[in-house]
């Protein structure tokens, strides 16, 4: 009996030992995203996208001849669990590059992780301005930071006649950075800056927010949050009898489910966009994001996350790219390749700009920003 | 004024629903004296049995409301069979370490099945919310917190004016007098327990069609459950009601007039205030200590 059972870890040990001969034949890229938690809706839409970059470029041969594995790990919306996990895939995996971590207050707390363990990361999602100003080598963007989309947004303003706006926002990095780069190109248009009014996270209820905002002489409202609490949000907004114009910045609405979510309450707001699944012949890249999305389809995800998911694919292609032009993974060599490759993007063309303090900046490419409007439960663009 | 008034009527509407999660732990935690680290899973359980029951097997939506409770109820009873019955009598950490596993487990498992991802329920309500001049509410919270009022009048009536009620007050006073009075202690322990599971699982079918649904809204709901139960004084109902819209009233007014980034820290604010100046509660009977 007793020899039986000593066989079953004998049998285990020998499994892992050859599982991890047969994962070294592969390339491996850590994937750090919520997905559970506040930000699970658009933390899985992001790795499914990831997950479609990376069956591409299997299909058509892997990287240097090996396959390419997405390690995926949740960081649970929380910035303590996404510093672990960059940790763990760092340390434990051995990836030599990593793609994350969705918010801005989870990126900030794996950057010093990156430089403690000289690891380069795609950041694909995050738009706090101090990502890339803040002196990290290894971090290399492709979303757009809040200034990049207050800059493209100051080209309506005059058409949009805004004269005093009001602010509610997410209340961490992403949230408050937005409204402080918006407040800033506001005034510098002549435009009043009213209320600025935060809410945690996890917040459901923001009827006292909003009920503060109905009362005040600000004639528009701009909205910095995830999908899920705008959702609630326009809902509450709708039974306060709040009819002020909403205008969304940060590019995680997923437009379609906030119109099949919050249904009626939706018309007449706009969003500020990185991606336009809706018309792919506008695009930067229509043949891409044409096949992006029949794929997107074809696997039977909801349309509504075409918007967040493009981020993950255009990701991994990112990262995959460098390590190609690298010959090797490793991630020194990953991260000087990250300077020299331009990526047909969804969103424009992905090459990294320096951004930051002197000898030690970071990467940021300059994805274009599109304004939409939900009319009727449909959305349209609006020029910038 | 206007805008003081709204606050009036959304700290009304919230203060019944946080009523509802608070009578509910009193019973658990004040008069049963069990760390009841799973009344935020049975409030999440509660909005998930709703999802299903509209969404997958398209049954009305009033009709679910009551099949949430029962499912509530079913699910707390056999929380107290399975973990509390054979821990009954021993300390107190013991039991708390349970109920925390038991939180864990569940919350994960409702992940496994369910994902990640907020789900949310439609209702049978307009969209258009009720204008009465300055102020507007939506119907879907108006019906929220009648049914609330409702559950709340009849827990009161259930503990104060009935056998049952009458019993389970007995039964956590003097275990042993209550059974020599011919109370079946063991019923009452179970049942108990299940009241209390079934108002958390109705607070989450309540609020779950306001809000969105997903595995982790158990956690605030509960922390403010706790916050509530601690007001009001442990296993005082009247108390945990007025603990519950006073939490709402300091949230919406702290919110509004203070400063939005601290919303939920006013309740606390509240809560060490009491604790530091009235130990027991707001609302306890003063107590023999020596």
């Amino acid at each position: 009996m007793t020899r039986t059972f000593r066989l079953v870890p004998t049998i285990a040990l020998a499994v892992a030992l050859l599982g991890g001969t047969a994962n070294a034949q592969t390339i491996k890229i850590g994937v750090n995203e919520p997905l559970t938690g506040a930000f699970a809706a658009s933390g899985t839409y992001v790795v499914n996208g990831a997950k479609i970059a990376a069956d591409e470029i299997n299909a058509k041969g892997g990287i240097l001849g090996k396959k390419l594995e997405l390690v995926i790990e949740d960081n649970k919306s929380n910035p303590t669990e996404a510093a672990a996990v960059a940790e763990k895939l760092i340390t434990s995996d051995k990836v030599p590059v990593l793609m994350g971590a969705w918010g801005s207050s989870l990126t900030l707390a794996v950057m010093p992780k990156l430089m403690e363990y000289e690891t380069p990361m795609v950041v694909e999602t995050s738009s706090s301005g101090k990502i890339t100003t803040t002196g990290n080598p290894y971090i290399f963007r492709i979303s757009p930071p809040s200034a990049i989309e207050a800059a493209a947004f100051k080209g309506i303003v005059d058409k949009l006649e805004l004269k005093k706006v009001d602010f509610l926002v997410i209340n961490n990095d992403w949230g408050r950075g937005t409204a402080e780069d918006f407040s800033k190109m506001m005034k510098e248009k002549g435009i009043t800056v009213g209320a600025i009014e935060t809410m945690d996270q996890g917040a459901q209820d923001m009827s006292a927010q909003l009920s503060k905002l109905k009362g005040t002489d600000s004639e528009t409202i701009i909205v910095t949050t995830a999908v899920d609490q705008l959702t609630l949000i326009f809902k509450q907004a709708a039974a306060l009898g709040l009819k002020k114009r909403i205008i969304t910045t940060g590019g995680s609405q997923n437009p379609d489910q906030i119109i099949a979510q919050a249904g009626a309450a939706a018309n007449g707001t706009m969003h500020l966009t990185t991606f336009l699944p809706w018309f792919p012949e506008k695009t930067p890249n229509p043949e891409a994001t044409s096949y992006f999305i029949a794929e997107w389809k074809k696997r039977g995800y909801d349309f509504a996350g075409c918007t967040e998911s493009f981020r993950g694919y255009d990701g991994i292609r990112t990262a995959a790219a460098a390590i190609e032009k690298a010959g090797k993974a490793e991630p020194a060599a990953i991260k000087a390749a990250l300077w020299d490759i331009k990526v047909k993007g969804l969103n424009g063309d992905i090459v990294f700009r320096k951004s930051g303090p002197e000898g030690k900046e970071s990467g940021q490419s300059q994805p274009n920003v599109y304004l939409i409007e939900i009319t009727d439960g449909k959305i349209g663009m609006k020029t910038l | 004024m206007s805008e003081f008034l709204q606050h009036l009527i959304n700290m009304l509407v919230l203060g019944g629903t946080y009523a509802l999660l608070g009578i509910g732990l009193t019973l658990i935690f004040g008069i049963m004296n069990v760390v009841n680290f799973t009344h935020g899973i049975l409030y999440t359980f509660g909005a998930y049995i709703m999802f299903i029951v509209v969404h997958q097997l398209g049954v009305n939506f009033f009709l679910a409301l009551p099949l949430a409770v029962a499912a509530g109820w079913l699910l707390g009873a056999a929380i107290e069979l399975t973990l509390l019955r054979p821990l009954r009598g021993s300390d107190i950490d013991t039991t708390m370490l349970v109920m925390i596993g038991a939180w864990i487990a569940m919350q994960s498992g409702a992940l496994w099945i369910w994902g990640g991802v907020a789900k949310s329920v439609t209702t049978p309500f307009p969209e258009a919310p009720l204008v009465l001049g300055p102020v507007s509410v939506s119907w879907l919270r108006l019906f929220v917190l009648a049914a609330a009022a409702m559950l709340i009048v009849v827990t009161y009536l259930l503990i104060n004016k009935t056998k049952l009620g009458c019993a389970m007050r007995a039964t956590f006073q003097d275990q042993d007098t209550a059974s020599l009075m011919g109370v079946n202690v063991d019923l009452i322990y179970t049942s108990t327990f299940a009241i209390g599971s079934s108002l958390a699982a109705a607070a989450g079918a309540l609020l779950g069609p306001v809000y969105v649904i997903f595995p982790q809204m158990g956690d605030l709901a509960a922390v403010k459950a706790f916050a509530i139960v601690i007001l009001g004084g442990l296993g005082n109902i009247t108390g945990a009601v007025i603990g519950g819209f006073i939490l709402a009233l300091a949230e919406e007014l702290g919110a509004g007039y203070v400063s939005s980034g601290y919303r939920d820290a006013m309740g606390f604010l509240i809560i060490i205030a009491v604790l530091i100046f009235k130990p027991t509660g707001l609302f306890a009977r003063s107590e023999r200590v020596g």
